[in-house]
């Protein structure tokens, strides 16, 4: 376990707010004293110096912070605290003045954070880029026309600069060519460590005999720019990585657990069927089991997208994952870990996910194209200059040398990395999270997309719709038993009536069922809003509350799911661009068409279940469709992982985001439609720095096989290509 | 040609201070947030000392 005692406190603060104020004793003993606690909060909407200020003074000024610091490239902040301050407190306070955030474990970030890896290679590229600059001030004098002792005593001097820096600088590669050749393959780095090697070694051996062409600059200009493109892809790598981590430590997932009439929390993967769990409203299932007391509603629609809550109570049997809304329960647990429902799930993602890492990259592919063909036209050359000049080895090594060289993928490594590294930027500056490196290419060749409805293109989120047709005198009953209750549809109501500037009326006696609804009196009479079945009102497909005034026949009040921002311009842009839109969704027909109604989606199912949307995903895969899945839901994991490439939102359930390549930080889905775009033109751009780099190989190779080829002639091929490339990467807008 | 004597390690030594001082800024954590302190030096909230 990474989490320090106090992590394990705040933890169980989020899970049940009375054991704060108790800590338990043996815990206490355990932590010594308590230490200070170290949050760190994810901030996907941050994005200027006023958000940095904004968001540090409201949490330095927070009562218990010592300091808070922004970091905005990471979008996250981290603050210094006393120990009772917990993450729910600040990210409350973020949200007053306006900023979204989520709490981050920092025993799961703290990898990232040191980043040794990245600052090694930085730290050797610091030092190619000295050696190089050094050694390329000597050559031009030699290249300008240095004779004799002096164009000695340069390579001699460059000699001694090269030789450390390559050693030094070129140990990724000649570890990476190591294991590589270890494994009998031929990556991509042993071309480029033999370059490196064979033109340093004929580089000391021409210095020593006076010889007039060195190769020290090539070498070491070769370890820099090939070390920028290492960097780059690094830096794209350890991004997805801490996305990935920033993901994992999204979720505390603990349960409260009833062993010999105590409370114990415990991590999830440590129940047991027959365990008693506590489940408090606004809680998740932790494992699958049967209701032993207590009565609530459940929120179902994370695993069947069902936005209509369901009633539970002793004998009703719950899954993983659903959200407890209204009354405390208590579960046996049935199935746990292994068995239950959400591990099931996760087998079905892991089969799917295997299928997809079989993605190879077209980094990939060319670099398997690339690797013998360099080899071959290196030792050709070898063999024909050998035989040609009648066994001199000097020059044939020379020429071979030299067509290592000039052929080393010094554009082709930074080619990927580049773009790769311009795009993800860009997508995470529009608040998207990219996973997995080869997410981008594959996002590219979507051409179908598949959107899940509750949680995805709509909040998850009730809105009442039919307020106004509710008479003036009824409305502030309403509102004031809506007001009492802290039931999503009863606040989405509340909400509501105090937007229309409704004051609710004085009920008195208020009572909530948990499971039914609120009751109370008014002027004499019992007032209820609640379930249908509980009114006696009759229920619809359509999600409502009623409300029943004794004596009158119970009112409806009905709900819409809100749309989530930008769901209409992802899917207008999507049909813009020509790609068929799908809305699929398990929740009842009369709500899916309404939806699909309204944002103009003319493929859509009702009702389907989990298996059918990854199925319904894999016949669209086998039509030749390239998918893409965008969903948040239990109900999704499959599809997403069956998709060719998935999004899911930052609200979405940790299986769905693990599942899903790329993940939303914010909760516009504008940005979606906008990724597509931007990963079609990032393959164009990377396409364009194939066909760039292999220009200047055919100019130049034939020139270093017939033996033209000089240092400068290396030096220029070698440069020109690089920055072309980086150049032409840059210009993804 | 005397030139040479000096110049050479002139050169080395500036090229040697410059790597020393990416090293120490590399090592005092400056490129931990590039874009965050491009944004902070155009607040004066931040001018009086550096936040530690």
């Amino acid at each position: 376990m990474t989490a320090s005692p106090v992590l394990a406190e705040r933890a169980t603060a989020s899970a049940c707010p009375a054991c704060i104020a108790a800590p338990s004793a043996e815990r206490l003993a355990a932590s010594g004293d308590l230490k200070d606690a170290r949050l760190v909060l994810s901030l996907p909407t941050a994005h200027c110096a006023v958000c940095i200020s904004d968001v540090e003074r409201t949490l330095g000024g927070y009562p218990g912070v010592r300091s808070a610091r922004v970091n905005l490239t990471m979008k996250r902040v981290s603050v210094e605290a006393e120990p009772d301050v917990t993450a729910e407190d600040l990210i409350a306070a973020l949200d007053g003045i306006g900023y979204e955030a989520h709490e981050l474990d920092p025993g799961m970030l703290s990898a990232t954070e040191t980043d040794r890896r990245g600052r090694d290679l930085l730290m050797r590229i610091g030092v190619a880029g000295f050696a190089m600059m050094n050694i390329m001030l000597l050559s031009i004098a030699v290249w300008s026309g240095a004779q004799d002792a002096t164009r000695d005593l340069f390579h001699w001097i460059s000699a001694a600069i090269a030789l450390p820096t390559v050693i030094f600088a070129g140990q990724p590669f000649f570890a990476s060519a190591w294991t590589s050749l270890k494994a009998r393959r031929l990556g991509m780095d042993v071309p480029i460590s033999l370059a490196i090697i064979l033109a340093s070694s004929i580089s000391v051996y021409e210095t020593m005999h006076s010889g007039h062409h060195a190769y020290f600059d090539a070498a070491v200009m070769l370890t820099f720019f090939l070390l920028v493109g290492r960097y780059l892809d690094y830096r794209t790598r350890a991004v997805a990585r801490s996305a990935a981590e920033e993901l994992a430590a999204l979720e505390v997932a603990r349960a409260t657990v009833l062993r010999d009439g105590a409370e114990h929390v415990v991590p999830v993967g440590e129940l047991m069927p027959g365990d008693l769990v506590r489940i408090p409203p606004g809680a998740r299932v932790p494992a699958d089991g049967e209701v032993v007391e207590g009565t609530s509603e459940m929120d179902r629609s994370v695993l069947t997208g069902e936005s209509l809550p369901v009633w539970a109570g002793p004998g009703v049997t719950l899954s993983t994952g659903e959200v407890n809304l209204t009354g405390p329960l208590t579960l046996r647990v049935t199935a746990a870990g292994r068995d239950s429902s959400l591990h099931r799930m996760a087998e079905l993602v892991s089969l799917a996910e295997s299928a997809k890492n079989k993605y190879t990259s077209l980094a990939e592919r060319a670099a398997r194209a690339y690797s013998p063909l360099v080899h071959l036209l290196s030792f050709a050359a070898f063999a024909f200059w050998m035989w040609r000049t009648g066994g001199d080895m000097r020059y044939a090594v020379n020429i071979s040398a030299a067509v290592l060289i000039i052929t080393c993928p010094c554009a082709l490594g930074l080619a990927v990395p580049a773009v790769v590294t311009a795009a993800s930027g860009k997508l995470f500056r529009g608040g998207m999270l990219i996973k997995d490196g080869t997410a981008l290419e594959r996002l590219a060749e979507v051409d179908t997309v598949v959107f899940d409805k509750t949680g995805t293109l709509t909040q998850g989120t009730p809105e009442p719709v039919n307020l106004s047709d509710l008479s003036p005198k009824v409305l502030p009953v309403a509102a004031a038993l809506a007001g009492a209750s802290s039931h999503p549809l009863a606040r989405a109501l509340a909400d509501g009536a105090a937007a229309m500037g409704v004051t609710p009326a004085g009920v008195t006696d208020l009572r909530e069922v948990p499971g039914y609804g609120i009751e109370g009196q008014w002027q004499g009479c019992r007032v209820r809003l609640g379930r249908a079945d509980w009114l006696g009102a009759e229920a619809g497909d359509v999600t409502a509350t009623h409300l029943g005034i004794e004596g009158q026949p119970p009112v409806s009040i009905r709900f819409a799911d809100r749309l989530r921002p930008g769901a209409e311009d992802a899917v207008r842009a999507f049909q813009a661009q020509g790609k068929p839109v799908w809305l699929v969704s398990g929740d009842v027909e009369g709500a899916v068409a309404r939806l699909a109604e309204r944002l103009g989606i003319t493929n859509w199912r009702a009702g389907v279940l989990p298996l059918e949307k990854a199925a319904l995903v894999g016949d669209l895969t086998a039509g030749g469709h390239r998918v893409l899945m965008v969903g948040d839901g239990l109900n999704d994991t499959a599809a997403l992982a069956a998709a060719h490439v998935s999004i899911s939102p930052a609200s979405a359930l940790d299986a769905a985001r693990t599942a899903s390549d790329i993940v939303l930080l914010g909760q516009d889905l504008a940005p979606v439609a906008e990724a597509v775009r931007i990963s079609t033109k990032a393959r164009r751009r990377i396409k364009e720095n194939f066909a760039i780099s292999l220009m200047y190989n055919v100019v130049a190779v034939p020139i270093a096989l017939v033996g033209l080829a000089t240092p400068l002639a290396a030096a220029l091929a070698m440069s020109l290509s690089s920055i072309t490339v980086s150049l032409n990467s840059l210009r993804l807008k | 040609m005397e030139a040479l004597t000096y110049s050479i390690p002139i050169s080395l030594l500036l090229g040697g201070v410059g790597l020393a001082a990416f090293f120490w800024s590399l090592r005092s954590r400056q490129y931990d947030d590039p874009k965050g302190d491009s944004e902070r030096i155009l607040s004066k909230e931040f001018d009086d000392k550096p936040k530690v």
